[in-house]
């Protein structure tokens, strides 16, 4: 209880807090800020100039005269059906690519978890290593993959299995395809993380009270599996509803994703405000899934009611 | 229980390999209808293997495993009239203790009303009504280990297995479960085998104990046989304290052997109706509690009397344990009873002192 010692603990506590301060700053730095930039661009008229949008603040001769914000470019995204379907076929994709990572992932995510530790790090290490190469080259190794002159089209000609060359590449196959090939790892690692850390005797308990082994998976492993599956789902879907490169790579003309409407508006239509708009609704219907989870996630650790 | 008992058990030469380790050895033991009967070992005796076989987890190398008559060395756990109740307790997280105790009766497709009736009997028992619909991360130590017995014992099971059933509690609430598990055991019937590292924990429970070294049956009998008639060195060493004592046949007079130990400089008798097989050097033990402590010497007797001095006293209240030290530096434990009330020892550290002990109270060690 001496002086000292507490003046000591002052200042470790002084730290604590500093140190618990830094994520929000890092987050208002770097998620928060440039959405308000982004949000307000939204609420701007586009203009021929340099930025390509009109200001917020009107400032004059006598200083600040007021606040021009307009929701003409959310009302143009509505009128025109064309986003509408946009959104739904981004969203639809990403929910497909999801449920198809989910089901490779599940098993294998299931199958490392239950290897020795040594055999464990090594098919994780597997995982991971694709992260190794560029996400852009490994897209592009598809190309190389899928083309209709690619190694598995001329693979299946000199096996006879085929003799014309089929379309694999610039479709929505492909986009499925290259989506679930590159977040497969973000479906694997969060359930491995839960499945591993599960207590095996509650499997064990399960046989011992008559229940064969699916039944047990089906009663224990699963549902306890469920805040993994939701956070590898949320770390697929999230990224695959605004995902840009894989289909301005891999898919067709008729590919339908968000992210290439935002690149056209961005950079073909120099429209910085309806783009702005439309990542700002996209922004909007990611954050109702999230929050979802939030809560799951806060009544699990809150307990019971 | 003084009816005739059948055995409900019998493990008949069964041996579980890992690789080329034995963790269970050859091991043969029969287990009665209705006894809480323990197996006590260290870890790594093999006594977790054993019971994971009765339970079904696993499947012995070689040898059998009957219960009730019927062979279940190749049934699967959850066809077997066995229930464990596991060490970490392994309650379902995500469901509540009603669901908890319900399930092995929703697997086994009893109907809802019936289930309803048995898991309401079954809280009752163990008193836990009131809390059926927690979930486990609710509840204390205690009541966790009470909710895993009751889904243990609602399937009405031919033999409840219970690993290490106390371990988790801490030491208060141990020996107020220890008499409850006892009881409910004594109410109920069913055949319990408690899988268990503590002695204190087998010794109180159980009607007979199995002592367990290395993948083999050490010794099997009552409490109270293991802990006076230890079959072996092992036994003698792992339940209680004892001193061992190396001796030298000196003598063979009808029914003792007399001896004498170089470490102690004493001359020792130990009953002995059968001394073949026995020459030159033996183990005899004695049990700290057997032997007298005095700082006068004791009439009539030459045999089995060492003379030392206190090294070590520990006072306990009811009772005082002492180290003494022989002349040639060999230690001796002693605990005496501190039948009268007095503040002051009357044997202190430093003290000379003799040690003396019945004859009948000398265990002839063979192995």
């Amino acid at each position: 209880m001496s002086g000292a010692a507490s003046r000591g603990r002052d200042r470790s506590l002084r730290w604590l807090r500093r140190a618990v301060m830094f994520p929000y700053a890092w987050l208002l730095l770097f998620f928060l800020a440039p959405f308000l930039i982004i949000l307000k661009i939204s609420l701007a008229e586009p203009v021929v100039a340099q930025p390509p949008f009109s200001a917020l603040l009107e400032w004059g001769k006598d200083g600040f005269e007021g606040v021009r914000a307009t929701l003409s470019n959310y009302a143009f995204l509505f009128q025109d059906g064309y986003y509408g379907i946009i959104y739904l076929s981004s969203l639809k994709m990403a929910a497909i690519s999801t449920l198809l990572c989910l089901l490779l992932g599940y098993p294998m995510a299931y199958h490392i978890a239950r290897q020795p530790p040594r055999r464990r790090q090594l098919l994780l290490l597997a995982v991971i290593l694709p992260f190794w190469i560029s996400f852009l080259l490994r897209v592009y190794a598809w190309i190389g993959l899928l083309n209709n002159k690619g190694v598995i089209n001329d693979v299946l000609i000199w096996a006879g299995v085929i003799d014309q060359p089929i379309q694999l590449l610039y479709n929505d196959f492909a986009v499925y395809l290259g989506i679930v090939y590159s977040y497969l790892p973000f479906m694997i690692l969060p359930l491995y993380a839960n499945l591993e850390r599960m207590d095996l005797d509650l499997l064990d308990a399960a046989a011992d009270l008559g229940a064969r082994r699916w039944q047990a998976f089906a009663d224990v492993t699963l549902p306890l599996s469920v805040p993994g599956i939701i956070g590898g789902c949320l770390l697929v879907f999230i990224p695959a509803v605004g995902e840009f490169v894989i289909p301005a790579l891999l898919g067709g003309a008729d590919t339908l994703m968000i992210g290439r409407v935002l690149w056209d508006e961005f950079f073909v239509n120099r429209d910085w405000p309806v783009a702005s708009a439309v990542s700002v609704v996209l922004l909007l219907l990611l954050i109702a899934p999230i929050m979802w989870f939030q809560r799951l996630q806060g009544r699990e650790h809150g307990g019971v009611s | 229980m003084s009816e005739p008992a059948a055995p409900l058990i019998r493990i008949q030469g069964v041996t579980k390999r890992f690789g080329e380790v034995a963790a269970v050895n050859e091991v043969s033991l029969d287990i009665l209808k209705g006894e809480l009967f323990a197996i006590l070992g260290s870890s790594g005796c093999g006594k977790t293997t054993l019971l994971r076989m009765l339970a079904g987890f696993e499947r012995p190398s070689a040898g059998r495993i009957l219960i009730d008559g019927a062979d279940m060395t190749d049934v699967p756990p959850y066809e077997r009239p066995v229930n464990l109740m596991f060490q970490s307790y392994a309650l379902f997280p995500h469901m509540t203790v009603e669901q908890n105790v319900s399930y092995g009766l929703r697997k086994e497709g009893v109907p809802a009303a019936q289930i309803r009736e048995r898991v309401a009997e079954m809280l009752s028992l163990v008193k836990l009504e009131s809390h059926a619909g927690r979930k486990p991360e609710k509840l204390s130590g205690g009541e966790k280990q009470r909710v895993a017995l009751a889904r243990a014992l609602v399937k009405r099971p031919k033999l409840l297995l219970l690993d290490e059933p106390l371990a988790a509690l801490d030491k208060k609430l141990r020996e107020h479960t220890q008499f409850e598990l006892a009881n409910l055991q004594y109410q109920l019937g069913t055949t319990f085998v408690v899988v268990t590292h503590d002695q204190d924990e087998a010794m109180t429970l159980a009607s007979r104990i199995a002592v367990m070294h290395e993948g083999r049956i050490a010794q099997v009998g009552t409490p109270g046989e293991v802990y006076e008639y230890p079959a072996n060195r092992y036994v003698a060493g792992f339940v209680g304290n004892i001193n061992l004592i190396e001796g030298r046949i000196t003598e063979r007079a009808d029914g003792r052997l007399l001896l004498h130990s170089d470490a102690l400089e004493a001359d020792l008798a130990v009953a002995c109706d059968d001394p073949s097989g026995l020459d030159g050097a033996v183990t005899v033990a004695v049990r700290p509690e057997k032997i007298t402590i005095s700082r006068e010497a004791p009439a009539g007797g030459g045999r089995n009397v060492v003379k030392g001095i206190v090294r070590d006293l520990g006072y306990f209240g009811d009772q005082s344990l002492y180290r003494v030290r022989a002349k040639s530096g060999a230690i001796v434990q002693v605990s005496a009873q501190n039948l009268r009330r007095s503040a002051k020892l009357t044997v202190e550290w430093d003290d000379e002192v003799f040690l003396s002990w019945e004859v009948a109270s000398t265990i002839l060690l063979r192995s």
